[in-house]
């Protein structure tokens, strides 16, 4: 059997995995944790604790500031020192709260012991109670992308979900948090599949890995026939082994490969043709806030770079400054580095050390500053190898155009808002043009003129 | 007959008929167009920047011509053409010249090299927009000009450019036509459209830095820190502290200038007054425009 994949365009990074046989360690308590109040999509939270509380690790600091939001856990025990502002991710500073850190007292509610609890000694555990229980633990969708999960859980009435796909393709290089999640707590991963599918009531379950992984596809294989001998109830999962190819973690790209399916232009999502995708880290979150009544503060995520003396894989109490971690491996190389929360590939370039690691940081990447740096960009030669590689079928050096002269009204029609920002054009161009830039920026004006658009609709 | 007189007869009987039509379409088809129109049309400089608001010039004298007929040119404003042609137009359409404050584009950001460190390197695209998208830009201050001359690029009439020394674009006041494309492509919304002021001496803050003071002097040591000393040196309330910024109402501002002595971080500019004679006592601090001015500080 040949292993599947997507149909269209991809390419193959070379993949740099420097973390993959390095167990994940506990990092050690922050002194001082941040919490920004935009660590997701959608409306900022909003604070419920003031200057002075104190606060023990899992109380709620922020509760979701609109439907699509999400409440913030504090991941801490310790006193609030301010509400402030503080440099996160997008390079600006942000509203976040600041907590100094004393001692680790945790709330009493919370499970800490490692007893698996399954699915079927739960009766009680109906579908709207995991969604509540979902929404209430402020899980996002923990790959990047930082999406409201409960609400990917419920889609509108007009379409049906069909299934659930678990994302561990980690098809981005260096990345290997999600790899050493599976090796580690995989009966918890498919407990959380099994919450996740009883929530959105389908009964197919995927796993989607790639074939760079082979201990973790045998490793779930042989749970997932486990767990077939230990639940009564049906337990219809699959787990299918993916060929290496970038984006294949993409949600539509996944889709395509795991179900063959295609998901339509936007505003279609993945639940437009019956799936739903969510990621290995988000189950295992699931498990935790619906079992274990943990809500979502910590994470695993990556620390690497050729250049750091000992990377490593680190379960993080979300709120630790970036540079803790750094120091932790080794402190930062000399020379020129690029800091990046996130891989190589679709990581966000940081101007800050002191950025704290929130729920949708994978990883912390460090690439040297020769590794990183740009060449000389030259005339486009049409040679159409960004065309080739586009996973979305789009003609990428055409959008760039476009977005560089403000087209607009051509840059919609040649759908700009299907580009899903991977890079794989701005990777395989040979003249290193700068294509991504350009239709980033296209792709933003256009979605904005959309908007406007949509609402002065509203509005006549 | 003579074949000639047959051609002659038959091609002038059709030209006649032709003209019959065609002088009878051109009664019964006619387009009234008010002649005005034209008349502001030509008088309009005719670069269609669309500074006015208008697509171009016709559309701007279409509207002249609509609101003068509804009794009030007021609101309709050519920046190009100034106070000149907003006076022709109003005498020839017989109206009272509403608005003629001759405005110039101001660049509200400090931050030279010198004052405003680079502190990272970017290495994407080199736009204004691109790099506001990705972050900060290649320094600490999240609010100031980025540099790679979005505002150069849309000026049509080349009244802007980077100064290769601070970094910053720099205004040609007598280019400048106020049309606010500059303003438009901002990213930042740096660049304001103020009233140019009597002899084009206008006081105004240069900063656009909203985060609290400690912060933003650590960005760049000439931001302003919203402490208030200039609101309550101003005599006449035109200053207003908001979001740890301060702004100078160009209204109200009677150009005494008490706001740019009292500034701790020189982030108030005044311009174009005149140098005051050397103070004697050199242990004095010298207040003129000049030395408080990074932009004109003698280059080292």
């Amino acid at each position: 059997m040949t292993t599947k994949t997507f149909r269209i365009g991809g390419i193959h990074p070379e993949e740099n995995k420097l973390t993959h046989e390095s167990p994940t360690q506990v990092a050690p308590l922050p002194k001082q944790a941040i919490f920004p109040l935009s660590q997701h999509i959608g409306a900022p939270a909003l604070p419920v604790v003031q200057k002075g509380d104190k606060v023990k690790v899992g109380t709620k600091i922020a509760d979701a500031g609109g439907f699509v939001s999400a409440p913030i856990f504090s991941s801490v025990s310790g006193t609030v020192e301010k509400i402030d502002t503080a440099i996160d991710a997008t390079g600006y500073r942000k509203p976040c709260i600041i907590i100094n850190v004393e001692g680790d007292d945790w709330e009493e509610t919370i499970d800490r012991s490692d007893k698996l609890e399954l699915v079927k000694d739960h009766p009680e555990l109906t579908p709207e109670k995991i969604i509540t229980c979902i929404k209430d633990a402020g899980i996002v969708g923990m790959g990047g992308a930082c999406f409201p999960t409960f609400i990917k859980l419920t889609p509108p009435p007009t379409l049906k979900a069909e299934c659930v796909i678990i994302n561990a393709v980690e098809c981005e290089p260096y990345i290997t948090a999600d790899y050493r999640l599976m090796m580690e707590h995989a009966d918890e991963i498919l407990v959380g599949l099994e919450l996740l599918m009883k929530g959105a009531k389908v009964t197919k379950g995927y796993i989607g890995i790639e074939t760079n992984k082979p201990a973790a596809i045998s490793l779930l294989t042989e749970k997932v026939a486990a767990m077939l001998n230990l639940q009564s109830s049906m337990f219809n999962v699959q787990v299918v082994p993916l060929k290496q190819r970038y984006p294949q973690g993409g949600e539509k790209q996944l889709v395509d490969a795991v179900v063959q399916r295609q998901v339509p232009a936007p505003p279609a999502i993945p639940v437009s043709v019956g799936a739903i995708v969510q990621n290995v880290g988000t189950a295992f979150a699931v498990y935790q806030a619906v079992m274990k009544h943990k809500p979502l503060f910590e994470r695993y995520t990556t620390v690497t770079g050729k250049r750091l003396s000992k990377p490593g894989n680190y379960l993080v109490r979300m709120g630790t400054p970036m540079q803790d971690l750094i120091d932790l491996c080794g402190g930062m190389p000399e020379g020129d580095n690029k800091l990046l929360a996130g891989g190589p590939m679709m990581g966000k370039a940081l101007t800050s050390t002191e950025v704290p690691i929130c729920k949708g940081t994978n990883s912390v990447t460090i690439l040297s500053g020769d590794e990183a740096r740009r060449k000389e960009p030259q005339p486009c030669i049409r040679c159409a190898k960004c065309v080739g590689a586009c996973p979305m079928g789009l003609e990428p050096y055409l959008l760039a155009k476009l977005s560089e002269v403000k087209n607009w009204e051509r840059a919609e029609q040649e759908e700009i808002v299907s580009c899903i920002e991977c890079g794989s054009c701005q990777f395989t161009c040979p003249a290193h043009r700068p294509l991504l830039d350009n239709i980033r920026q296209g792709k933003a004006t256009v979605m904005g003129i959309i908007r406007v658009r949509a609402t002065k609709g509203n509005k006549s | 007959m003579n074949p000639i007189l047959i051609a002659v007869i038959v091609l002038g009987a059709i030209g006649l008929i032709a003209a019959l039509v065609l002088y009878v379409c051109s009664k019964r088809f006619a387009v009234v167009e008010d002649p005005r129109i034209a008349q502001v049309n030509a008088l309009l400089p005719g670069a269609n920047c669309g500074g006015c608001g208008f697509a171009g010039c016709g559309g701007m004298a279409d509207a002249l011509v609509k609101g003068a007929d509804k009794g009030s040119i007021e609101g309709l404003n050519c920046p190009v053409g100034g106070a000149d042609v907003m006076g022709q137009v109003a005498n020839l359409l017989g109206m009272a010249i509403a608005n003629g404050e001759p405005k110039v584009a101001v660049v509200r950001c400090n931050g030279t090299c010198e004052y405003r460190p680079h502190v990272t390197e970017y290495a994407g695209l080199r736009t204004c927009a691109a790099m506001h998208a990705t972050g900060a830009g290649e320094t600490l201050c999240g609010y100031g000009c980025l540099g790679c001359g979005d505002c150069v690029d849309a000026c049509q009439f080349g009244a802007i450019h980077i100064n290769e020394a601070t970094g910053l674009p720099e205004v040609d006041e007598e280019k400048c036509t106020a049309c606010g494309a500059c303003a438009k492509a901002c990213p930042r919304n740096i660049i304001e459209l103020r009233k140019k002021g009597p002899k084009g001496r206008r006081v105004y803050v240069s900063c656009m830095n909203k985060d609290k003071g400690a912060v933003s002097m650590k960005a760049c040591k000439v931001s302003c820190i919203g402490c208030g000393k200039c609101a309550r040196e101003c005599k006449f309330e035109a200053i207003t502290i908001g979001h740890n910024l301060s702004y100078i109402d160009p209204n109200k501002c009677r150009l005494c200038r008490k706001c740019v002595e009292a500034c701790p971080t020189k982030a108030i500019q005044a311009v174009n007054f005149p140098t005051p004679p050397p103070v004697p006592n050199e242990g004095a601090k010298v207040l003129n425009s000049n030395s408080l001015n990074p932009l004109n500080s003698p280059k080292k």
